[in-house]
């Protein structure tokens, strides 16, 4: 029979959420932490599979939307001092902004040059942040003088409730009309065309989707952390980690990046021992799952329930 | 505009098309009224597919006028033509392989707003009435990849008609469906005519449109030739002349003077290949003696590519293909090519960035570098364009002069037997009688061994020795080139 139906998807994973808000009375407060970035990591990715998934458009440059909307939001904090919120917001327009700057031209190229574009986009960013030190803190990091809260259990609540709406919207979202014709866009723009869909028109507004979300994500990563750098925002290192989570949690099911997100960072947790070793067994084993199971985690999980 | 026209919804003037320095249409005109059905015809490459994507602006032409409805739509992007009222049906399925039969339907209803993230509720309702027309009640829930192929053509059809089309583009109907399929297939255009839309039929043949048009025109090389009736085009002396040559000469030699009767040096023997649920070859046997020159004349579709590719070593296959007496079961297409079975492929194939001598010493490097280039003067003989163009990008040279290089090139690794698939296509008459003389010169002045399939008769017959026509899968008739025309000759208008 066809797919699981959206509603039951979305209220089994809202029982996940859930249970997950009541993970504080358990868990200590260092796997909190964990966690916590482990949920924005979610939202970059689910993001990011919007973009892949759907428009079909290889997007390398997921760091240059995320490193937008958190240097804008930290360097207004830490010039001004505004209210957070507004700094938040900031940081979210100049992602959607900058994602746009980015897509307009890069969608009129095809193929393989869309991705080489994101992937300089990305350079460019670092590169201005490094050179631009007095406004950037440079290679040091941008530390800001505010927090949402010192509370690592409220922090975490936040984290995983701003995921699960972002989840619901994204993942309603792909599953609405607009969703398909979004990915008819992206398997075959020719009958997409043909079929009076402005091809076009749908790419850059996944793109301005994915740019929001990316962006406010970023912003509050900033302000939970309290600084913002390079290498932890904006990297292409950070980029792959965020493809990564997407893939393994598998491509076209948007709540699968949440799996593939929550999945790394145990895995880097679990393999410490192992010391610089642990990265490279992490990415051998997202080869295999790429390899091996190209649906990934989330596809893997709704297809043994299809078959039966 | 003159007043029979005016009741055109389609119509077309001085379409032109250029790619780089080939002219792919050529100032085409062509009309279709509401409730008729107009047939375009014209062999490979004629250009006849160009013209379909212009007025569906999958291609942006060159010149001319394309108007729906008296509107002028020439050069706007694809979307906007679809909403003025044209629709087309590709030739090539390519529904959406995640979702279900009836959500691709759906997908066609939904109008190009980023708002509506709910569907009308109406819509489930009209796709499920479009399903019950096309024929696919039965399958509405299930996914496109376990449907059989006639499935996936109504699906296409079903979602061209969702956005209820004006004007209808059909590429190649009847493609790849049985004689059942076809005739309810035809049942439907009829049905679609007879709403009061203008169809247009896209195919390589009058014989398979015949039955439903109205009016036919046929192409060929970028230019109308001939516009009537299906019987007025088909008894048209150009048409003729193009589809089935005029008086062939042949200097086919005897099967018997070969020196290699007994084991020939290539023999196929009864292979059959699938693709998914798609037979493309079934139980195909031929052979090939040494020196000798084979043709193999089928139409688009008829399984020739599939042929070579499958001797090439490129597909699985059942059934044994023999060289010399011994399998090339098991071996890879790298050994079977350097063994000396080259394929010379369709569509050339150049690295068009690199110059001509460039690419003939890429086809040249497993050789000595004196043989090499002796290889080349040889080719500069044969080809002499060739040797004026050596510094020039191959992808600058004209479409004649790169299906030179193409075969150059295949020559340089000294085959001995060179598979030609389709040299002829897109070429003009004159450049077509260039080729053919320098295979006339490759025929007489070396022992190479030819096997070639073209759908083009005029030029696959006068060199063959032996000819091999293959329908729909199967070889169907063997015999000499002088036989072919009297025989066969009518299945090719």
């Amino acid at each position: 029979m066809g797919s699981l139906s959206t509603t039951r998807i979305l209220v089994v994973a809202l029982g996940v959420a859930v249970l997950a808000a009541l993970l504080p009375f358990w868990v200590n407060v260092y796997i909190l932490g964990l966690l916590t970035v482990a949920y924005y990591s979610g939202v970059f990715a689910m993001a990011w599979d919007l973009l892949f998934g759907f428009a079909n458009e290889v997007n390398f440059g997921p760091t240059f939307l995320i490193g937008t909307g958190a240097y804008t939001a930290g360097i207004l904090d830490s010039l001004y001092q505004p209210p957070i919120w507004l700094c938040v917001i900031a940081g979210t327009l100049a992602a959607v902004v900058g994602g746009v700057v980015l897509a307009l031209p890069a969608l009129r190229v095809r193929g393989p040059y869309f991705g080489l574009t994101t992937l300089v986009a990305v350079l460019m960013l670092q590169n201005f942040i490094v050179v631009d030190a007095h406004l950037t803190g440079g290679e040091n990091g941008l530390t800001v003088p505010d927090v949402i809260s010192i509370s690592d259990t409220v922090n975490y609540e936040i984290a995983l409730w701003f995921m699960a709406v972002s989840g619901v919207i994204l993942f309603s979202l792909s599953r609405s009309p607009v969703g398909l014709i979004l990915q008819a866009s992206g398997q075959d723009a020719v009958q997409a065309g043909a079929l009076g869909f402005n091809v076009t028109k749908h790419k850059l507004t996944a793109f301005i989707i994915s740019a929001f979300f990316s962006g406010l994500a970023g912003a509050l990563l900033v302000f939970y952390v309290g600084s913002a750098s390079v290498s932890t925002l904006v990297d292409i290192t950070v980029g792959v980690q965020i493809i990564i989570a997407a893939v393994l949690g598998g491509r076209r099911t948007i709540l699968g990046a949440v799996l593939g997100a929550v999945f790394l960072v145990a895995m880097s947790e679990a393999l410490r021992p192992l010391g610089d070793l642990s990265n490279f067994v992490v990415f051998a084993l997202a080869l295999g799952v790429v390899l091996f199971f190209p649906n990934g985690f989330f596809g893997f999980l709704t297809r043994t329930k299809e078959g039966a | 505009m003159s007043t029979a026209e005016r009741g055109a919804h389609l119509e077309v003037a001085g379409l032109t098309k250029r790619f780089g320095g080939l002219v792919a249409v050529k100032g085409m005109t062509l009309a279709v009224e509401a409730g008729k059905i107009l047939g375009l015809i014209g062999p490979n490459g004629s250009g006849k597919s160009t013209v379909m994507k212009l007025i569906m602006g999958i291609e942006r032409p060159d010149a001319g006028s394309v108007r729906i409805d008296g509107v002028e739509v020439a050069g706007w992007p694809s979307h906007r033509i679809a909403r003025m009222g044209a629709g087309i049906v590709f030739q090539h399925s390519r529904p959406l392989h995640r979702q279900t039969v009836l959500e691709n339907i759906k997908l066609a209803l939904l109008p190009d707003k980023l708002t509506r993230l709910i569907a009308d509720p109406q819509t489930d309702e009209r796709a499920r009435a479009i399903a019950a027309r096309v024929g696919l009640s039965g399958v509405l829930d299930r996914r496109p990849g376990t449907l059989p192929f006639a499935d996936l053509r109504k699906i296409e059809i079903a979602k061209a008609i969702a956005r209820d089309p004006k004007v209808l583009l059909i590429d190649e109907p009847f493609a790849g469906l049985t004689p059942k399929e076809t005739a309810a297939f035809s049942d439907l255009i009829c049905e679609l005519r007879d709403d009061g839309r203008a169809v247009l039929l896209v195919d390589h043949n009058v014989k398979s449109v015949a039955r439903l048009v109205d009016r036919v025109i046929a192409m060929y090389v970028g230019e109308r030739i001939a516009e009537g009736s299906a019987d007025e085009v088909m008894r048209n002396e150009t048409v003729r002349r193009v589809y089935l040559g005029g008086a062939i000469e042949t200097t086919a030699r005897p099967e018997s003077s070969f020196r290699d009767a007994a084991t020939p040096f290539l023999e196929v023997e009864k292979i059959s290949v699938n693709y998914g649920k798609a037979q493309a070859l079934q139980d195909v046997s031929i052979h090939v003696h040494a020196g000798e020159f084979v043709s193999v004349v089928g139409l688009n579709g008829a399984g020739k590519t599939t042929l070579f590719n499958t001797i090439s070593g490129l597909l699985p296959y059942a059934g044994d293909i023999r060289r010399e007496g011994g399998t090339l079961r098991g071996r890879s297409a790298a050994s079977i090519a350097r063994g000396g079975i080259v394929q010379c492929p369709e569509g050339r194939e150049l690295f068009t960035d690199m110059t001509v001598r460039e690419n003939l010493d890429l086809g040249g490097q497993h050789l000595p570098p004196a043989a090499c280039a002796e290889q080349i003067s040889w080719l500069f003989e044969l080809f002499p364009i060739l040797r004026e163009r050596q510094r020039q990008a191959a992808g600058t040279l004209s479409g004649g002069e790169q299906q030179m290089l193409s075969i150059a090139r295949a020559l340089m690794m000294k085959p001995k037997l060179l598979m030609l698939d389709e040299p002829t296509l897109g070429l003009a008459p004159v450049i077509l009688e260039q080729i053919s003389k320098a295979l006339e010169r490759l025929r007489q002045s070396t022992s190479i061994t030819v096997l070639l399939v073209e759908q083009n008769v005029t030029f696959a017959l006068p060199h063959a020795d032996r000819v091999y026509v293959l329908e729909h899968a199967r070889i169907v008739w063997e015999g000499g080139p002088a036989k072919f025309a009297a025989e066969m000759g009518t299945g090719y208008l």
